[in-house]
């Protein structure tokens, strides 16, 4: 067998250049492995990184490979396909320890008026306790990464994505010092608890986390370690996310995998979970070039930071995005359901007809849905073809293959609102 | 049965047909295959031409002919039903069967015991 999308040849490493290529940043900078030397939780001097839990990986069976500089679990002995359908029918632990912990601390400014040069979303107006997704933006209005700010109180807490942390806190200290601290916390897990049975799990180790809704944000203790946990995840399930310190996070995996409802899940079926939920994955689905209103995310701009509310503007990029919110963009990001049985990944081509010379728009994330029993994608097109129902040709393969713009999620979320 | 380096098994039926598969091991590599594509019975196929594209939840590959000959039946039951490949791929989830002239072709291929210490 040859390998198409991956390496080329059926081994570990498969795995490892179809995940590696998975995490691209677009936000600056070169995140070759090793290239950071920032995390003290590593082991090494150098080559990819390791997460507080790697040995539990490696006894748990998961095959590990590096993505966005660090070694993670693509998947255990279970396999995407079952770990994608246990994570929506019971619960999944995911290790995302990966992701960047930063925290901001008010000094002679206050951390959230500042975050608001960054980002264009309602950070003031943040309630303590709360959580709310955000991105950077860059000054042509593309998207520099995506990222969850929670306001805990006499701080916010941020989480970034692997491959753009340094970059991401770069460029925080870059726009918020010396008035606000910048910390990239390098002591603390993050583990992400998600499906229909992550309260009744989560809740045997504290029943506190039941009161919470999505997007709430409290300090929870579990499994004797102070957690900073919220209601949230990247599945389209209930679930939550928690932050724990290293030292802890073994002993707290190990009690939530005790329970008989919970399974370990990899980075593969954290990847088809996201993508039936309709979510982006940043470097794919949205880069620096996609603006946060072409993608679909203008739900995440709140009315006050538009044009004519209290604190308009004031972000990279706010010329074209506030533009865009008005007048709609060029090009949208849709989802797409090819109508065969073959998939459509990222690259494949968009055309409006079957023999059309031009593609008028190309697929960022696509594959097997295992929820959905069949292939879905997503992908720009222009705004003219973005409406539901709309079809369009996909060429795999060098055939032109029939596929319908339809709504997004693919699978109806389960949040606890 | 015999066994080629991308890890695809041959066996012998009457009349000069071959039947072509995937062995256990790539089945295992691949992960949970999602999509199988089969050539037109009828196809007169030369050794690694892309014959089968197969895709599973990761990536997709392709299935190069092992072998000079003429495809005679393909199994659509894995087409229908592509997970069967992950379940039993080196019995009932077979890809296609060929016809050939020329049966040293298969000379080369490794047996099940070399095919072992192949894939270590």
């Amino acid at each position: 067998m040859t390998n198409k999308t991956g390496a080329s040849e059926t081994t570990a490493k498969d795995d490892l250049s179809q995940f590696e290529v998975r995490e691209t940043c677009g936000c600056g900078g070169d995140h070759a492995p090793g290239a950071h030397h920032h995390d003290h939780a590593a082991p090494q001097d150098q080559g990819p990184k390791r997460t507080p839990l790697y040995d539990l990986h490696l006894e748990l069976g998961g095959k590990m490979v590096e993505f966005a500089g660090y070694q993670m679990p693509v998947q255990y002995p279970l396999g995407v396909l079952k770990e994608h359908q246990h994570t929506r029918a019971r619960a999944g632990l995911f290790d995302v320890s990966h992701m960047g912990q930063v925290i901001l601390q008010s000094r002679q400014e206050d951390a959230a008026a500042a975050l608001e040069r960054l980002v264009p979303v309602d950070v003031a107006g943040l309630q303590e306790g709360r959580q709310r997704y955000a991105m950077f933006t860059n000054d042509a209005g593309g998207i520099e990464d995506d990222l969850m700010i929670a306001n805990r109180g006499d701080h916010l807490f941020v989480v970034v994505n692997a491959a753009c942390k340094e970059a991401d806190v770069a460029r925080m200290r870059a726009a918020l010092e010396p008035g606000v601290i910048v910390r990239l916390l390098d002591s603390r897990a993050l583990l992400a608890l998600q499906g229909p049975a992550a309260e009744d799990v989560l809740a045997g180790l504290n029943p506190a986390v039941r009161e919470m809704r999505f997007m709430d944000v409290a300090t929870v203790e579990l499994a004797g370690a102070e957690c900073w946990v919220s209601r949230s995840g990247y599945t389209g399930e209930d679930g939550y996310e928690i932050s724990v310190p290293a030292a802890a996070a073994v002993d707290l995996a190990r009690a939530l995998l005790a329970h008989g409802d919970v399974e370990p899940i990899g980075l593969g079926a954290r990847d088809s979970l996201r993508l039936e939920a309709g979510l982006c994955l940043y470097g794919h689905d949205i880069d620096a070039t996609t603006s946060p209103v072409e993608a679909g995310l203008s739900w995440a701009i709140q009315k006050v930071r538009r044009a004519d509310g209290a604190r308009a503007g004031g972000f990279p990029g706010a010329e074209r995005i506030l533009r865009e919110l008005v007048e709609a963009p060029a090009r949208l990001r849709v989802g797409l359901l090819p109508e065969g049985r073959a998939p459509m990944r990222e690259g494949v081509a968009l055309f409006a007809d079957p023999d059309s010379a031009t593609p008028v728009g190309q697929v960022t994330s696509g594959g097997f849905g295992p929820t959905v029993g069949a292939p879905l994608a997503m992908g720009y097109v222009p705004a003219a073809m973005a409406a539901p129902g709309t079809e369009l040709f996909g060429e795999v393969r060098g055939k032109r293959l029939a596929v319908r713009v339809v709504k997004m999620p693919f699978t109806p979320a389960n949040f606890k609102r | 049965m015999k066994f080629t380096e991308e890890h695809e098994w041959l066996r012998e039926e009457d009349d000069g047909v071959i039947v072509v598969g995937i062995t256990e091991h790539a089945a295992e590599q691949l992960g949970d295959v999602v999509f199988v594509e089969l050539p037109d019975v009828g196809t007169v196929i030369s050794k690694d031409d892309e014959v089968v594209v197969i895709e599973s939840v990761k990536a997709a590959s392709d299935i190069l002919a092992p072998i000079d000959g003429e495809i005679v039946e393909v199994n659509e039951v894995i087409v229908a039903e592509p997970g069967k490949v992950n379940d039993d791929p080196e019995g009932d989830a077979w890809f296609f069967k060929v016809k050939i002239d020329d049966m040293s072709q298969l000379d080369d291929y490794m047996d099940e015991a070399a095919y072992k210490k192949f894939i270590g």
